[in-house]
């Protein structure tokens, strides 16, 4: 296991995949590090389609460090850096970044899940493994982004916080599968 | 010679760094030098919690609390980790409902409390720092109450200044 | 008193800066100074100017180029592994004759090390950090309430220079609080931003904000005159305290921040065994203050003692300033670990041989 510095991971990890080619190498990303300061290494990784698998969880703060603003946070939502809730005139948009990814060549299989419920729990384990089997047939890039929850930065309780994702975070960010290279699919 | 270097410690949420920001204030109510310094870190995500609160006639040295005048502790952790840290004839104060053994200090003043029961009594169970700090204001004398009711009027929250007023005295009054 | 407040010192430095009339303050999360951009969200706004999270130090610091060169107070604020990231910005703000503020609340290195109070990044500020021929002027305060008279002559010095400044705090004075004061300040007279890129403004050109000299001519001609700016920064901003240092010492202590309080502790306990110790307190990490060894060096039996939280990195300027005429000692913890009074005291007994 490598720590990386904030947001270098997929750096790293094309280090690490291009010197032992054998190896499996993922990358387990939160929201502030991959969609804020890592933009660029994730792009570039998926861009030329390292055989990794980058986890990305969205909880939609940052955690770390306390519960600030994060790229992903929600129009409106209330953060110590975005005391008067994320005003999307002076602080931008939340950055969808399946999506952002799926537009990539070298992505090959990218898809959104939560961990709201067993079901979801049970689709999220289905994605990951899936990521990985791509990597291991070395077709290309694979993301799995994880929607998930921040009870303590959110200031609510783990079911409250469950909810709060359901009713808020899931209409911003669909779930499913945003890009499929080995069928053919992309949404 | 006004001087107290206190730590304050417990578990995160027991209000420990806010008993000793109104302490400070208190201090700085009676135009004493006055510092606070919160422990910071993986601590504030429900492990332990402490604070250095100083107030002084002199110019603060460091911040950090190492032999302390007074050490007040809401859990066993910190009794383990702040007994040995209160200096000879120093005060010691426990919550005792929380603390589930005996200090071993024999040169050092104690005072037991049982902070959650008197709290509770009171209104909640969310106010057993004021009863500590009650007791501690009463025993060190190092601000007057009113210092540090004015301290609470001014700075905590306006719903709770009679429930904490009223904690602050039944541990004054325990403590006497 | 009456007008003194109790503030954290990460507060105290947005609060300071809004005060010096920073126009605009670029931020990104890291501990432990992520309450400087949370304060700043909150009171920016609110007096009507510019707070922005920027997706990376790397851009806040681009970020504050940008405003500098536009000719606005600008100020952005991280800790060791940020700084790191800013090293490059800072070099273009340097070789561009920016003035701006830079916040680095240090935490312990290499790499990511960790969050508890340390001063490791000495080097990096005082020697260097990115790329060439530059300097930072670095204040180092030791108390919340000089954290903001600082904060707001930095702002002053950078204009009055054309130099970035950084202020530099370790861990234990952005969480403390302290009371503190705005004072009045006298307003500085300060040169015109004729060279600010922001509009004709009825000039006849555009100015233009660079550092790109491909002649070597040319950039050694750039170079020199930075070097006699420098020279003159050394002359007029050297900035220091002497503690102590009146009568026959023992031995002299040289520490900055934070932890020349914790020294001051020490001097006191020693004072009762009577051992006699001065303290030098460098408030300017650069210009460094050789002129305070000057003025101890022939007090000072046994010479002085570098007390650090650092591996001795300000060591080395100490040995530079007594340049061999007197012994030169060395205390440091790192990694976060702050050294308390009595560990000090007991090394300077190691030193001075007991009590005298």
């Amino acid at each position: 296991m490598y720590e990386a510095a904030h947001g270098r991971a997929p750096a790293v990890a094309t280090g690490i995949k291009r010197a032992v080619p054998d190896s499996v190498v993922f990358t387990y990303q939160g929201d502030g590090d991959l969609a804020a300061i890592g933009t660029a290494e994730i792009v570039h990784a998926a861009a030329r389609g390292e055989r990794i698998t980058t986890i990305f969880v969205n909880n939609a703060i940052y955690g770390m460090t306390g519960g600030q603003m994060a790229p992903t946070t929600l129009p409106g939502q209330v953060t110590e850096t975005s005391p008067y809730g994320r005003d999307v005139k002076t602080a931008g948009y939340p950055i969808r970044v399946s999506e952002m990814i799926s537009t990539l060549d070298g992505a090959v299989y990218v898809e959104r899940v939560s961990v709201d419920s067993v079901p979801n729990i049970i689709k999220a384990k289905k994605a990951i493994k899936k990521a990985f089997e791509i990597q291991l047939q070395g077709l290309g890039f694979s993301l799995v982004e994880v929607l998930s929850i921040c009870p303590t930065n959110w200031g609510l309780s783990p079911n409250e916080s469950v909810k709060w994702l359901r009713d808020n975070m899931i209409p911003y960010y669909p779930l499913g599968v945003k890009k499929d290279a080995t069928t053919g699919e992309v949404k | 010679m006004a001087n107290q270097e206190i730590i304050f410690a417990g578990f995160g949420g027991q209000g420990i760094l806010s008993m000793g920001k109104f302490l400070a204030y208190a201090g700085l109510e009676e135009n004493l030098n006055v510092s606070w310094f919160p422990s910071y870190g993986p601590e504030m995500r429900g492990g332990t919690s402490n604070c250095s609160v100083i107030l002084s006639d002199e110019p603060v040295g460091s911040p950090l609390v190492v032999d302390a005048t007074t050490v007040v502790v809401m859990n066993r952790p910190s009794l383990d980790k702040f007994e040995s840290h209160v200096v000879k004839g120093g005060l010691l104060i426990i919550d005792s409902d929380l603390v589930n053994r005996e200090p071993e200090r024999t040169d050092i003043e104690i005072i037991k409390i049982p902070a959650q029961k008197i709290a509770e009594e009171v209104g909640s169970k969310k106010i057993a720092n004021m009863v500590l700090l009650g007791a501690l204001v009463e025993k060190t004398k190092i601000v007057k109450m009113e210092s540090l009711l004015k301290a609470l009027k001014e700075h905590g929250k306006e719903q709770f200044y009679e429930l904490n007023k009223k904690a602050l005295e039944r541990g004054a009054e325990f403590a006497r | 008193m009456a007008d003194k407040v109790l503030m954290k010192g990460n507060e105290a430095i947005g609060e300071a800066a809004i005060h010096a009339g920073c126009q605009c303050f670029f931020g990104y999360p890291i501990t432990p100074q992520t309450e400087v951009a949370a304060y700043m969200s909150r009171r920016m706004p609110k007096v009507g100017r510019v707070f922005l999270q920027a997706e990376s130090e790397v851009a806040a610091i681009n970020m504050v180029y940008g405003a500098a060169g536009a000719g606005v107070r600008v100020m952005t604020s991280s800790s060791s592994p940020g700084i790191s990231l800013k090293a490059e910005g800072i070099s273009y703000i340097a070789g561009a004759e920016l003035p701006c503020v830079i916040i680095n609340i240090v935490r312990g290195g290499p790499g990511l090390g960790g969050i508890q109070p340390a001063q490791s990044d000495y080097f990096q500020a005082t020697k260097g950090g990115g790329h060439g021929d530059y300097r930072l002027v670095v204040f180092a305060p030791a108390s919340v309430q000089e954290m903001v008279d600082l904060v707001q002559d930095a702002f002053d010095v950078a204009d009055k220079y054309r130099n970035p400044v950084m202020v530099m705090g370790d861990g234990m004075l952005g969480q403390m609080m302290e009371p503190v004061e705005f004072k009045e300040r006298p307003k500085k007279e300060l040169p015109e931003k004729t060279w600010a890129a922001n509009g004709l403004k009825g000039r006849e050109k555009h100015n233009v904000i660079n550092s790109l000299f491909l002649k070597p001519e040319e950039l050694e001609a750039h170079n020199n005159k930075l070097q006699e700016k420098y020279r003159e920064i050394e002359k007029n901003e050297v900035r220091y305290e002497l503690y102590n240092c009146d009568e026959e010492m023992d031995l002299v202590i040289v520490s900055y921040g934070t932890l020349s309080r914790i020294c001051k502790n020490a001097i006191k306990m020693l004072k009762k065994e009577g051992i006699n110790v001065g303290l030098i307190r460098p408030i300017t990490l650069w210009p460094y203050p050789v002129e305070a060894f000057d003025k101890v060096i022939d007090k000072t039996k046994n010479g002085f003692i570098s007390v650090e939280m650092s591996c001795g990195q300000m060591l080395e300027d100490v040995q530079l300033a007594v340049n061999g005429r007197k012994p030169v000692h060395f205390y440091g913890r790192s990694g976060g670990m702050v050294p308390t009074p009595a560990e000090i005291a007991n090394k300077i007994k190691g030193i001075v041989g007991g009590a005298k």
